[in-house]
């Protein structure tokens, strides 16, 4: 149909009518529940066009095809293609028998797949991208004016449709969101977080729909509108339904809908009109609601923000601290952990700095004994299953940051670009496509300049490289770079100088790697935390720092609250204690004594067989009582002051294991717990940590040498992980090598491990009847190819003959029976 | 008969402590310290506490006209083979399709957990149990009191009831759209703290029941425990029988 304009420039000058409801007029029309809606398209394709018709005759500028569950994962491929096709013809057909005016265009409308993505879910984020792709690629074959994603209520699943949209099409997409009564997403996003990231990828408006009225949806629209730099979509629900007289009907009219969403539009939203409930009606009503009214001028809010899955971190007066422990650089236990691929350690690191008050992890993995660019990808999805901070992806690999950054949920920070061309061709395209706030060094092909001048000057041409890949600057953020003053004794100044130049003059956010300024010097936090300091004087941003470090924690709350940015103090003081400087705790602490019995809760009449003989191991070992307590960190503080005097493997023998077996024993006993087995495990895991890191060359440290290799997974299509985890835990403190492949593993990947590391013993883990069949398929691919391996299983589905009626050698019923059983094995 | 799925949200129901050592392991019957059982309580109320900001409590339901021969359910919209279920509807005209769920935090967190603290996970992991229990306790208790009497409500996956039967349930139910539940390929829910059960309504029929069976008493509740005889799962560490 002829046009004059593109969708593209209507939206720039015009409030934009979108369309109503479809699945509620359907089901009016006699849909089934349970039933297809999208087959209609081809079946009762009058009635279809009918209802897109009476949108356009309302005054619909938009009609979204009838669409919204049409992909793949639904329906197969030909059937897929037939429904898009008829899909997009009933709405063509619509526009062209309305009688209406209005400009009309045709959207292709995607809704969620109805699958969570992993690692909640099953679904893999490049499946779903592809899935969408599908879809995408059918509206685009038959000509559709744009793409509406819509109703979304995961973050990452958004993405993925989102990337989809652009790289199957060149052509507009608005993405809406299903915000619900807490103003965030179903996975917990905000509105904020929302507008980061899909504004970073370049969504072309950004809104909200379904799940409330317009009146509930009003704090989610403000806070669109505060944020969003493009067009924001409403388009609510007529309410909430309830039953009337056999019927269902929705609690606002048509009248009232207009009129709250004016008052919206006035506000600033520029795409309007209705989900669930809502009617032609509606949208003739909120035509008259808002006619003569002009759309509220586009401006860039020039924030510069990350997000994660959850929420937004912008960068404005107060500094953001960005914690740099996941780094392999200097630390030799961190290095062993990637080589060993010891995922658990690096993900403590990440959840310890949080637990510290930082506002964003910094990821490096860069090593050269391992593969970069598949641990790095793996550490960010890992980790984003465990901390809701936003990521600081540091890598200098272009390969390894692109496939972090495409599966990163959310705004990433990306760490980093620099003047030279070669980088920066390298990397803004990236930070283009995915969104990012992307570091930027102020060095080039000539080093790094001697003076700010020289730094500045590159901050310049950087700024003008990215505005030609339609980078605006509220995306980049400058490091002048700190240099040590051990060997040049102006270089902090020089640092000082360009950051302040760069913040006050380009009006753009900066960052530093603190620490690099005292490399060489003794009590390095002195000079680092004053430094720190003078930096934030300086008007740094943001600090890529050590969050374990009393002295810069100290220098941080001091100044946020000497520079009135800590109302009341109250950061300051909430955090003060932390600042206190703690006294190792003695090596020997008094032990026996009635009360330090009791300051470790335990009643003096205690008469079960564990307790008692906890009571009587805490006069000899404070060690063994505290594992068997489960008292992780006195655990550790006492291996650590213990190790001063006493060799590891002594500790290990006489103080650990005796400690654990006489838990082991009370479980069997049923004397004790599980959550209290687990603690002790725990306290003992505390304790073991310390003794690796003492002696890193040394797996050995668990014992007087391995007592035998043990794979352990979840099996393929099974997401459940805890019992697995339990066993895992027990294991290893009883010395076993055991390697974890985690959950939803593919049989093959299983026997796979087991060959290469010829491990005599493998257990599996299944938690739902749906998913013994997949352990079946494992036990009979190991039997065939790694007949050797003893197969022990466990699970809640699992009983004795179930175990052999499928294969395994043994069925286990908790963790501490497949600690024997493994020793029978192994031994 | 109309098949909307309307949605409620709930406040926190009480919390049941006792259910949420049973789930997490303790049990009645084994005599372990008062220390040890101190020091579980202070880990339960930590997660309790921890966990409180992040649970959701929804649950979205629609009614159907129910029928059966005693072998088959039928729905109007569709079928379903099960004596079992059959047996659960027998006598009502119409059953109500529910789906509950106490959100994805408390996955996350168990996540988390997982990776630094199994003993924080798996007593997360019964706070969510006895969570999401004490939901449906509270919506089956609103239900009645709307609607008279209803049966003790089943779940697919029950019985003789398909787990299969749970594609169903979450396309009448829209779950992803109205609650946020979605089920992947193996048939697990996610947010993994969510429950769906069928519950039968008849005003009548409950009354008439027990003066045949006197096992069961005029206004026993829909949420009462489920009876442990009735299940397959016999390796279940909390059957009673």
């Amino acid at each position: 149909m002829e046009k004059y304009m593109t969708f593209r420039d209507f939206l720039i000058n015009n409030i934009v009518y979108l369309d109503g409801g479809m699945g509620t007029l359907l089901q009016q029309k006699g849909l089934k529940p349970g039933e297809f809606p999208e087959t209609w398209n081809k079946s009762h394709s009058d009635i279809i066009t009918d209802i897109h018709r009476a949108y356009f005759d309302a005054g619909s500028n938009v009609v979204s095809t009838n669409t919204f569950g049409a992909n793949s994962l639904k329906f197969s491929g030909s059937e897929l293609e037939e429904i898009i096709r008829c899909a997009v013809e009933n709405a063509r057909a619509a526009a062209k028998l309305s009688s209406s005016q209005k400009e009309k265009f045709v959207a292709l409308d995607i809704g969620p797949l109805g699958r969570l993505l992993k690692p909640l879910g099953d679904l893999d984020f490049e499946d779903a991208v592809d899935i969408f792709k599908k879809t995408v690629a059918l509206g685009v074959k038959y000509g559709v004016d744009l793409v509406f994603i819509e109703t979304m209520n995961d973050c990452y699943e958004t993405k993925a449709a989102l990337l989809a949209a652009k790289e199957a099409s060149d052509l507009p997409v608005l993405v809406s969101n299903a915000y619900g009564e807490d103003g965030k997403l179903m996975t917990g996003a905000s509105p904020a977080a929302m507008v980061a990231m899909l504004e970073g990828m370049g969504a072309d408006a950004i809104g909200a729909n379904c799940s409330l009225g317009p009146r509930q949806l009003k704090n989610v629209m403000m806070e669109l509108l505060e944020n969003a730099s493009v067009p924001v979509i409403m388009k609510p629900n007529a309410g909430l339904p309830r039953f009337e007289n056999g019927k269902t009907v929705f609690d606002v009219s048509a009248v009232e809908f207009a009129g709250d969403v004016r008052e919206l539009v006035e506000k600033g939203v520029r795409l309007i009109g209705g989900c669930c409930g809502t009617t032609p009606e509606y949208i003739k009503e909120l035509n008259l609601k808002t006619k003569g009214m002009s759309p509220a001028p586009l401006t860039d809010k020039g924030i510069t923000v990350v997000s994660s899955y959850t929420h937004a971190v912008k960068f404005d007066a107060t500094p953001i601290l960005i914690g740099e422990r996941i780094n392999p650089t200097g630390k030799k236990r961190f290095k062993q952990a990637l080589i060993n691929n010891e995922m658990d350690y690096l993900l403590g690191e990440g959840i310890k700095q949080q637990d510290k008050g930082v506002h964003i992890l910094d990821v490096n993995v860069g090593l050269p004994e391992i593969d970069e660019v598949s641990m790095l990808t793996a550490a960010v999805c890992e980790l984003q299953a465990v901390s809701d901070l936003p990521l600081q992806i540091d890598t200098a690999s272009p390969e390894a940051m692109e496939k972090a950054l495409r599966r990163y949920n959310g705004k990433a920070m990306v760490n980093s670009v620099n003047g030279k061309e070669e980088s920066m061709e390298k990397v803004f395209p990236l930070v283009k496509k995915y969104g990012g706030l992307v570091v930027a060094l102020t060095l080039d092909e000539t080093g790094i300049p001697a003076t700010a001048e020289g730094r500045v000057e590159i901050a310049k041409k950087i700024l003008a490289k990215a505005a030609e890949y339609g980078i605006s600057s509220k995306d980049i953020i400058f490091d002048t770079l700190a240099m040590t003053i051990s060997a040049d004794k102006m270089s902090a100044n020089v640092t000082l100088e360009a950051l302040r130049t760069i913040k006050n003059d380009l009006g753009c956010h900066t960052s530093l790697g603190v620490s690099n300024v005292s490399f060489g010097l003794p009590q390095r936090d002195a000079v680092n935390s004053t430094f720190f300091a003078l930096s934030l004087f300086n008007g740094l941003s943001a600090a890529i720092m050590n969050p374990y470090s009393v002295d810069m924690m100290k220098a941080y709350y001091a100044y946020k609250a000497l520079r009135g940015l800590d109302d009341n103090c109250s950061d300051y003081i909430k955090n003060a204690d932390s600042f206190a400087t703690v006294p190792a705790a003695p090596a020997q602490p008094q032990t026996g004594s009635a009360a330090s019995q009791q300051a470790q809760g335990t009643p003096g009449s205690s008469a079960s067989a564990a307790s008692s003989s906890a009571a009587s191991v805490a006069t000899e070992s404070p060690l063994m009582f505290a594992i068997v307590k489960g008292l992780k960190e006195r655990a550790t503080e006492l291996t650590k002051e213990l190790l001063k005097e006493r060799k590891p493997l002594e500790l290990v023998n006489d103080e650990i294991i005796p400690a654990l077996n006489i838990v082991g024993e009370g479980f069997e006993k049923k004397t004790v717990f599980l959550p209290s087995l687990l603690m002790s495990a725990e306290a003992a895991s505390g304790a073991f940590e310390i003794i690796k890191a003492a002696m890193p060359l040394a797996k050995e440290a668990a014992g007087d040498k391995p007592k035998g290799r043990f794979v352990i997974a979840t099996v393929h299509g099974d997401i459940h992980d805890i019992g697995k985890n339990i066993v895992k835990l027990l294991m290893e403190n009883y010395g076993f090598d055991v390697t974890d492949l985690g959950k939803d593993v593919p049989p093959e990947v299983i026997v796979e491990k087991v060959i290469e590391i010829h491990a005599p013993l493998c257990g599996l883990s299944a938690l739902m009847t749906t998913t013994v069949p997949s352990m079946e398929e494992t036990i009979k691919q190991l039997k065939e190819k790694a007949p050797w391996c003893k197969v022990v299983v466990g699970g809640a589905v699992l009983t004795r003959d179930y175990a052999e009626s499928i294969g395994a050698d043994r069925y286990c019923h908790d963790a501490m029976e497949t600690v024997r059983y493994a020793e029978e094995v192994l031994a | 008969m109309n098949a909307t799925v309307l949605t409620k949200t709930y406040e926190a129901p009480p919390v049941d402590e006792r259910e949420i050592l049973r789930y997490s392991g303790v049990k009645p019957t084994s005599t372990a310290s008062e220390s040890d059982i101190a020091a579980l309580k202070e880990l339960m109320n930590e997660m309790l506490s921890e966990s409180a900001s992040v649970l959701t409590y929804k649950v979205c339901y629609a009614t159907l006209p129910v029928s059966t021969d005693g072998n088959t359910c039928d729905f109007g919209a569709f079928k379903v083979a099960s004596k079992n279920l059959s047996k659960k509807l027998e006598g009502c005209d119409s059953a109500v399709f529910f789906a509950a769920t106490i959100g994805i935090g408390i996955d996350r967190l168990i996540a988390k957990y997982n990776h630094v603290s199994p003993a924080k996970a798996l007593m997360l992991q019964a706070v969510g149990a006895e969570r999401i229990e004490s939901l449906v306790e509270i919506f089956c208790d609103e239900l009645e009191s709307s609607v008279g009497p209803v049966k003790p409500r089943y779940s697919p996956g029950y019985g003789d009831l398909p787990l299969e039967f749970q594609r169903t349930v979450f396309s009448l139910l829209d779950c992803p759209r109205k609650i946020g539940i979605t089920l992947n390929e193996s048939l697990f829910m996610t947010p993994s703290k969510s429950v769906t059960a069928i519950v039968g309504i008849k005003n009548k029929c409950f009354i008439e029941e027990a003066s045949e069976n006197g096992s069961e008493k005029p206004g026993l509740k829909s949420n009462q425990k489920h009876h442990c005889g009735e299940c397959r799962l016999v390796t279940c560490p909390f059957r009673e029988v």
